[in-house]
């Protein structure tokens, strides 16, 4: 019997599915409209799948998702939870409070209350200052009366001594046993703020979750899908199942990204290159390192500074709906996009906006398959002369965006992906070589379904206290068990990055260790 | 206006100035900047005074954080570290303090003293000791002009607190920095205690005005659609050094400094020539094909070319569109005593100092 996995992207104008056999080959691939709720237009996927593709369901193992319920619930401010902020470490950090740099209207949505209490920790593992056991009781209870949806916990460098965050966990199972509690040493790295800003953004989403996997897990119910597994991506490019992204929600906040980035490497094997995913309105460019997106330290979130691993990204609106316009002998094209209206408004299609499909469909650089979409439209419409200036226009500005994501100026491999790629040429300025593979289009949702269930950890040590090697072994261990947690087989499981930094201007031996493993899907 | 009291926006526009200021280091204010906030959210308010209005006799006393940039942004202080070393101070002389000032123009020890002011309730003075970002507690116009850094007195947010008498103030820096690192990397600082009269003589004069000015200037600019560089240049009476791309960085850690340089390509005027700047926390010498055309102590900065926002040498990296800026220093730096401690030789760079204005003029006669 065949396995199957079905792989789910959801995008701002399209979700996308494609069903996988066990060897990754693509079975079948097809798109519907994003809808508002998301779910809908999951279920809409999933269906065309099932229904076209003739696959027995029984033999769907896994459903694999890339959704974007987590980022639209913080940026609409739609179904966030209450949260309980306990921060460890008086009396140090007294001078900034909790959330006081965010939005109001967000903060105002998801503070339920906050508490500040005596303890955490330097960066060598000492105790700044005993940790107040009375008051945390009192702090839970109080919660406990304010019906606090969730608890978020963080303790100064918990990265290097969890243990107060721990304490607090232990206190709440017996105090408020059903309320979820998140500890910030699980959710992210070194910087106070930011840290418990992502890890008060994951407490606010654990409902935001809880009610999209429910509406999901019933669709899979009504299609028959019920045995099948259910992953979610995660902004690293691995996987995880859905028990454990139900605890780490934020993970999920920009997988759709790391997705295609990841699609990107499947698609063509190759694991050192830049990857341009351009959709109706944006192009997405980063970079893959080693079959990962490579990663940035910061991010910000619904307006909220954050420091969770997310993929280095440029995101410019540079693609196939993008508006062109001309000024005398010069042009401008983008940021302003028909987006999904293109089939309506590009001038190929009978409309009267001049888009950046229009000019490559002009200057014969592309063909789109759509007996609606007639290229003599815009080659008797947009004068020959302004074809050539916006096409060049608009691979100059791809290349310079390209250039700036690069680490070193040799030239690079250049992977085009996403449905609006057709329109750049085969040969780039600044790329060695440039491949758009087959299934471009469906680089998200190939890369939501061949993804690893992974895990990344990042601890602090100080060298002096305990051996480099040791440290090593223990956050490979750590991050190998985490890895079994989120759904990763066992026997399966490997250390796919391991990164050392020296924290700069503390004596010498204070490192920052970060430790990836990933394993295949226990299925 | 000789007294006034410090707004949101003046906080917003500081903090703006101060990265410029920062030359690349001094740490990013962000951390800073909500520490002021915070307190102004609380009610309290932080009183900027002239350094005119400073008695000969008055009891004046800078303050600034010490330690590593990392362990400021995880164990947040608590604000009030430095009143610890206030109170010991105030034990030691015996008497109270009147007024407290800046150590450092640049990066976040540009917003240490307004916390400790609105904390404390006392009045910090519109000036500091540097006029921009330096890594060492000796390199201080203070110190050249021959006041001593101890007795100052050193405190971590537990209420630890130790009073040093040092033979000189390298030895200040020395100590300082080996009980910093024992209490957890980051500690406040009151140093360089002093009267009005000295202190007159010695400190930089409008260095809170100018960050804020800074700031208002480059946010108005873009608000109404001016070039924000020109303001910026016009007010500093600084010059456009280079524009570019990032094509190189080669880091090296020495001591415990991180060093390093980056290598720009021009483009625009600049267009088949290169620049390199040299860094050591801070910018400090920016070298135009083989020429030398602004070094330490004069200030150099890096924007990002599309936003204006100065880049930390930390955060430099290959592909960046990037503006190099470079003004003069107060003149209380081009003395020969004084570059013995700030000049590019101190820095271990074998050449002259020579001010940027000199430079400039000699490149533009020569083209």
């Amino acid at each position: 019997m065949t396995k199957y996995k079905i792989g789910i992207d959801v995008g701002s104008t399209h979700t996308d599915a494609v069903l996988l056999d066990e060897n990754n080959r693509i079975i079948y691939a097809d798109k519907t409209m994003t809808t508002q709720d998301v779910t809908s237009g999951i279920i809409n996927a999933l269906k065309l799948v099932l229904e076209n593709s003739k696959i027995r369901k029984d033999d769907v193992v896994a459903v694999m998702f890339g959704t974007t319920h987590i980022i639209n619930a913080i940026v609409q401010r739609k179904g966030l939870g209450k949260v309980g902020v306990i921060r460890i470490g008086l009396p140090a950090t007294e001078a900034i409070e909790p959330l006081l740099d965010w939005p109001s209207d967000l903060r105002t949505v998801v503070l339920a209350g906050s508490a500040m209490i005596k303890g955490g920790h330097d960066y060598t593992g000492e105790p700044i200052m005993e940790f107040d056991e009375e008051k945390a009781k009192r702090v839970l209870e109080r919660f406990g009366e304010l019906r606090v949806d969730a608890i978020a916990v963080t303790s100064v460098f918990s990265t290097v001594n969890n243990e107060h965050e721990v304490k607090i966990k232990e206190m709440a199972s017996r105090i408020l046993p059903n309320t979820p509690v998140v500890l910030s040493h699980e959710i992210s790295s070194i910087g106070l703020l930011e840290r418990e800003n992502a890890t008060v953004l994951n407490a606010a989403t654990i409902n935001v979750m809880q009610n999209a996997m429910k509406a999901l897990k019933t669709a899979l119910i009504d299609l028959g899908l019920s045995h099948a597994k259910m992953f979610f991506a995660q902004n690293d490019g691995t996987t995880a199942l859905a028990e454990y992204i139900l605890r780490f929600p934020i993970f999920t906040t920009i997988a759709p990204v790391s997705n295609s980035i990841r699609g990107a490497y499947v698609l063509t094997g190759i694991p050192n290159a830049l990857v341009a995913d351009t959709g109706g309105t944006t192009t997405n460019i980063g970079a893959l390192v080693n079959g990962y997106p490579r990663e940035t330290l910061e991010i910000e979130i619904g307006g909220v500074r954050t420091n969770i691993r997310a993929p280095d990204l440029l995101a410019v609106g540079l693609a196939g709906g993008s508006i062109v316009k001309f000024h005398n002998d010069d042009v401008s094209i983008g940021p302003l996009s028909v987006g999904y209206r293109l089939i309506w408004e590009g001038i190929a299609w009978g409309g009267n906006t001049i888009t950046a499909t229009d000019i490559a469909l002009a200057k014969g650089a592309m063909y789109i398959d759509d007996p609606n979409c007639k290229i003599e439209l815009a080659k008797e419409k947009i004068p020959s002369k302004m074809i050539d200036l916006a096409y060049n226009k608009m691979v100059s500005m791809l290349e310079d965006y390209l250039d700036r994501i690069k680490t070193r100026p040799e030239p690079e491999t250049v992977i085009l992906v996403g449905g609006g790629s057709a329109m750049w040429p085969k040969k780039l300025k600044v790329a060695k070589e440039v491949i758009r593979p087959e299934y471009a289009q469906f680089a998200n949702a190939v890369g939501a379904a061949t993804a690893l269930v992974g895990s990344t950890v990042e601890k602090a040590y100080s060298y002096e206290k305990i051996a480099r090697e040791k440290a090593i072994q223990e956050v490979s261990e750590e991050a190998r068990q985490r890895a079994i947690d989120a759904g990763a087989e066992a026997g399966s499981v490997e250390i796919a990055e391991v990164e050392e930094v020296a924290m700069p201007y503390l004596p010498g031996t204070a490192v920052k260790i970060r430790i990836k493993a990933v394993g295949k899907l226990r299925l | 206006m000789s007294r006034y009291k410090l707004k949101k926006q003046d906080v917003e526009d500081l903090v703006t100035g101060a990265a410029i200021l920062g030359t690349g280091g001094g740490g990013d204010p962000y951390v800073g900047k909500l520490m002021v906030l915070q307190q102004l959210e609380r009610g309290k308010e932080i009183e900027i005074v002239d350094m005119e209005e400073i008695d000969d006799n008055a009891f004046v006393v800078p303050v600034a954080a010490m330690g590593t940039p990392v362990v400021l942004f995880e164990k947040i202080p608590s604000g009030k570290e430095a009143i610890f070393s206030l109170n010991l101070l105030e034990q030691y002389f015996n008497k109270k303090v009147d007024f407290i000032s800046p150590i450092e123009a640049g990066g976040i020890n540009s917003t240490i003293p307004l916390v400790v002011g609105a904390e404390r309730k006392l009045p910090v003075i519109d000036a500091d000791g540097m006029g921009r970002a330096f890594p060492e507690l000796q390199m201080v116009t203070l110190h050249v002009y021959g006041i001593k850094a101890t007795p100052m007195a050193l405190s971590d947010e537990r209420g630890n607190a130790v009073i040093l008498d040092t033979v000189d103030n390298f030895w200040a820096e020395k100590i300082a920095r080996a009980i910093t690192v024992r209490v957890g990397g980051s500690a406040w600082i009151a140093i360089y205690p002093t009267t009005g009269k000295p202190y007159k003589q010695a400190a930089i004069k409008g260095s809170i005005s100018l960050a804020i000015e800074i700031g208002r200037v480059l946010r108005e600019a873009k608000a109404s659609g001016r070039n924000p560089i020109d303001a910026l240049l016009d007010l500093t009476k600084g010059y456009e050094l280079f524009k570019g791309k990032i094509i190189d960085i080669k880091r090296f850690n020495v001591g415990g400094f991180a060093r390093g340089e980056a290598v720009i390509e021009g483009y625009d005027n600049y267009k088949n020539s290169r620049l390199i700047v040299r860094f050591q926390n801070e910018n400090l010498v920016a070298i135009r094909d083989n020429e030398i055309i602004a070094s330490v102590p004069d200030l150099i900065t890096i924007l990002e070319s599309e936003t204006g926002k100065p880049i930390t040498t930390e955060r430099l990296k290959y592909g960046l569109r990037v503006l190099v800026i470079g003004f003069p220093c107060t003149e209380k730096w081009r003395t020969e005593t004084a570059l013995r401690v700030v000049g590019p030789k101190y820095f271990g760079y074998d050449i002259d100092y020579l001010p940027i204005e000199n430079r400039m003029r000699k490149i533009s006669t020569l083209t």
